[in-house]
């Protein structure tokens, strides 16, 4: 499996979503994961896209992706010199006889229970891939009803951000600026 | 810088009017309307056309020949969905064009409202970008930056689409001075040290080959081509989006590469040691089966996309850059280099010649005395000549036209290459024929993709701009049934469009305001183009009636090997022949 993570910094406009989404759609490139939001700067939005490039030179992913108007910057993350999570929230069965069990996973994992009932127990954890896996085959024996997952959010370890690198070159202001939105 | 208040309609033309357009091609509707009042009174020409598509083609055929951004503007749904295979096919081929669309009023998108479709979202795929604009004072930054995008770099198609409301709407016009996208920065200039490695690796090279795409035409760069060329003294293949690139008539010009290309092209590529690509991208119908293409070659590739290079084939040496300043930039760098170590060619070129002239591009006169389609259009090119701009649809007559016309010129020779776009030629001869309405343009058609598009000759007609069209009726859609013919053992399913019954061409050439002329003999080809060639005042359309199983070789069978080409049915070169 050949997986990488990418940063990308867009411009924080309508449509950007399904323009990048739309690009790993029609040319068959696979996404693992995909989480945006905004960042310091209200004008650009943050990707953070796992992508598995088995077959596709990850040079070309990159170069496709640079030519969509509206995405300023790309980079790679590189697993060591970066920090990276995600958010889980479990929903699991559980009986008063297991739930020191489960308490003990949560325990060892760093977990949290945001709720509880007479059944159940809903569990929240952040981590990268690594852990979140790991915790989830911990908890498998509870039996898991539902779960939902966020994608991978990474930043690079150390005093450089990404947004100063690039945009002092861009001509994007980094403090506030007029909205940058053509379209609302 | 003074602001003046107006609607959002007249914003935009005045946006248009300051980006430089002087002409475009459009049909009003419903939400577009608001803008059609302005241009009554603009400067910029606009031409009623009969079919959206044909108002994106005409777009198309004004950019190739001008070398300007070609514009088209249309109402909201079917109007734009009329745009989208004109602007993918823009996409496809690189070229500069604008699409404006009216859309429904911004408080009724979303709602499935009359005559709605989210065509920013249906061309995201094939636009270099798009936008849709809602308020009004966004309209001259939009327009700036569609023209900016669209004309730099890596030319391309961009949509504006325009709620109605925000034509409506009072606002100020204020054109920007200056353009600010920070995610788009074309690469213009090529590395100095990638230009080195590429004349190094040229001096090593003893059976290198320029394999020069539409880029070169795109760049201008054509001169700077020949220079280098000779410089060198290589072979130069030129694609199909490249003919006229360099001149047909030059000793080093080997034709054209790919699945109709010359033995001579073809080989070159295959048994070179080295590719110059220029401008090129290493599309399917070039490279045939892409593992077994050119497999001793290193490559050079120059392309000012750098998406292009490494997508097909892996790059030696990759130069990103606008291929003219790629070319200045190696001319220098080579001549120091050659004069170091200059490979002998000799030897290479003998072989290439002699292929080249043991399998000269050519046909059989039909055994029944009918006309060949090979003869009519290779007529054509000798009486019109390399002045003339020729433009042609897509099928057996596109690949006869690349064929046998012999080009001299950049921006003489148009065609949909990438999209294969049925129905291109018409429509592109009458946008090229008002981006140049003193050279005689001729339109080479089949006749199938003719009756796809044929009622843009109202259109000429009526608008005095009077293109010549070439019916090659063979009354079939004669590429289709030539694979049928080679691949489905001659079952000719669909195919037989009986064009010699229905329709009568010259009538309804007639019933259009043009001049319609039939030849159905060897013996008048001549006289019929020289009558057309005549007609200066009316578009002409000549209903030439060829052999009908006429077929297009050489051929490189799809998805098989440039090795395998076929100069003729079962007929593969005689290669124990050839020192290769």
């Amino acid at each position: 499996m050949s997986k990488h993570t990418l940063s990308v910094l867009v411009e924080n406009s309508p449509g950007v979503l399904a323009r990048v989404s739309g690009l790993f759609s029609r040319r068959g490139y696979n996404i693992d994961s995909l989480a945006v939001g905004p960042t310091e700067n209200p004008l650009i939005s943050r990707m953070t896209i796992v992508i598995n490039v088995e077959g596709h030179p990850l040079e070309q992913v990159i170069r496709q992706l640079d030519k969509l108007v509206n995405v300023i910057h790309i980079a790679e993350v590189i697993d060591n010199k970066s920090v990276q999570a995600e958010l889980l929230m479990v929903k699991i069965s559980a009986t008063p006889k297991n739930r020191f069990d489960v308490e003990a996973v949560v325990e060892t994992y760093e977990a949290k229970i945001i709720d509880e009932d007479a059944t159940s127990i809903t569990i929240e954890a952040t981590g990268d891939t690594a852990k979140i896996a790991d915790l989830l085959s911990a908890l498998e024996r509870f039996g898991i009803r539902e779960l939902v997952q966020s994608g991978l959010i990474a930043l690079e370890r150390g005093s450089v951000t990404l947004s100063e690198r690039t945009l002092s070159s861009s001509g994007i202001p980094i403090a506030n600026g007029v909205q940058a939105d053509y379209q609302n | 810088m003074m602001s003046k208040a107006m609607n959002g309609a007249t914003s935009l033309v005045k946006s248009l009017e300051s980006a430089g357009v002087d002409v475009m091609f459009g049909i009003p509707g419903g939400a577009i309307l608001p803008a059609y009042d302005p241009i009554f009174d603009s400067s910029i020409r606009h031409i009623l056309v009969r079919h959206e598509q044909g108002a994106g083609h005409a777009a198309t055929g004004y950019a190739q020949v001008t070398g300007r951004v070609g514009v088209c503007i249309a109402t909201s749904g079917p109007g734009a969905t009329n745009l989208v295979t004109p602007l993918a096919d823009a996409a496809m081929d690189s070229v500069p064009m604008v699409a404006i669309t009216g859309q429904v009023p911004s408080a009724a998108i979303g709602t499935d409202a009359f005559q709605e479709a989210d065509i920013r979202g249906i061309t995201m795929p094939f636009t270099k970008h798009n936008y849709l604009i809602t308020n009004p004072d966004d309209i001259p930054r939009a327009i700036a930056e569609a023209f900016h995008i669209a004309s730099s770099g890596r030319p391309g198609p961009v949509l504006v689409d325009i709620a109605k409301d925000a034509l409506q709407k009072e606002t100020t016009f204020e054109w920007p001075t200056s353009i600010n996208l920070p995610g788009y920065h074309p690469q213009l200039t090529p590395d100095s040290g990638a230009i080195a490695d590429a004349a190094a690796l040229i001096t090593q090279s003893s059976k290198p080959v320029f394999y020069v795409g539409g880029g070169v035409i795109k760049a201008n760069a054509s001169r700077e081509l020949l220079q280098l060329a000779e410089l060198l003294g290589a072979p130069v293949v030129t694609t199909l989006m490249a003919r006229g690139a360099f001149p047909d008539s030059h000793t080093l010009h080997l034709g054209m590469p790919g699945m109709h290309g010359t033995v001579a092209a073809v080989t070159a590529l295959q048994k070179a040691d080295l590719l110059i690509t220029l401008g090129a991208r290493f599309d399917d119908r070039v490279t045939g089966k892409l593992s077994t293409f050119a497999t001793n070659a290193k490559v050079i590739h120059a392309d000012i996309d750098p998406a292009e290079i490494g997508k097909n084939r892996y790059a030696d040496v990759s130069i990103v850059g606008d291929v003219k300043e790629t070319i200045t930039a190696l001319i220098p760098a080579l001549k120091k280099a050659l004069e170091k170590n200059r490979p002998d060619l000799t030897p290479w070129l003998r072989q290439m010649y002699s292929l080249r002239s043991s399998y000269p591009l050519g046909y059989d006169a039909p055994a029944d005395g009918s006309v060949s389609p090979q003869y009519v259009i290779e007529r054509l090119g000798k009486i019109a000549g390399p002045d003339a701009i020729y433009v042609a649809g897509v099928g057996q007559h596109q690949m006869w036209a690349a064929q046998f016309v012999s080009y001299e010129k950049p921006r003489t020779w148009l065609n949909s290459g990438g999209l294969g776009t049925m129905g291109y030629s018409v429509p592109a001869a009458m946008g090229a024929k008002v981006g140049a309405p003193d050279t005689t343009v001729w339109a080479i058609d089949g006749d199938g993709c003719f009756q796809m598009t044929n009622q843009e000759l109202v259109t000429c007609a009526l608008n005095n701009i009077p293109i010549k069209v070439a019916i090659i009726n063979n009354e079939s859609l004669g590429m289709v049934r030539q694979w049928q013919t080679l691949f489905y053992e001659g079952r000719y399913s669909n195919t037989n469009l009986e064009s010699k019954r229905v329709p009568n061409f010259p009538m309804l050439a007639e019933a259009m305001g043009c001049v319609g002329l039939s030849c159905e003999r060897p013996e008048d080809v001549d006289k019929t183009i020289e009558k057309a060639m005549s007609i200066n005042d009316q578009p002409v359309v000549v209903d030439f009636r060829v052999f009908r199983d006429a077929m297009v070789w050489p051929m490189v069978a799809a998805g098989t090997s440039n090795d395998d080409i076929m100069v003729a049915r079962e007929l593969a070169p005689d290669w124990d022949s050839q020192e290769l």
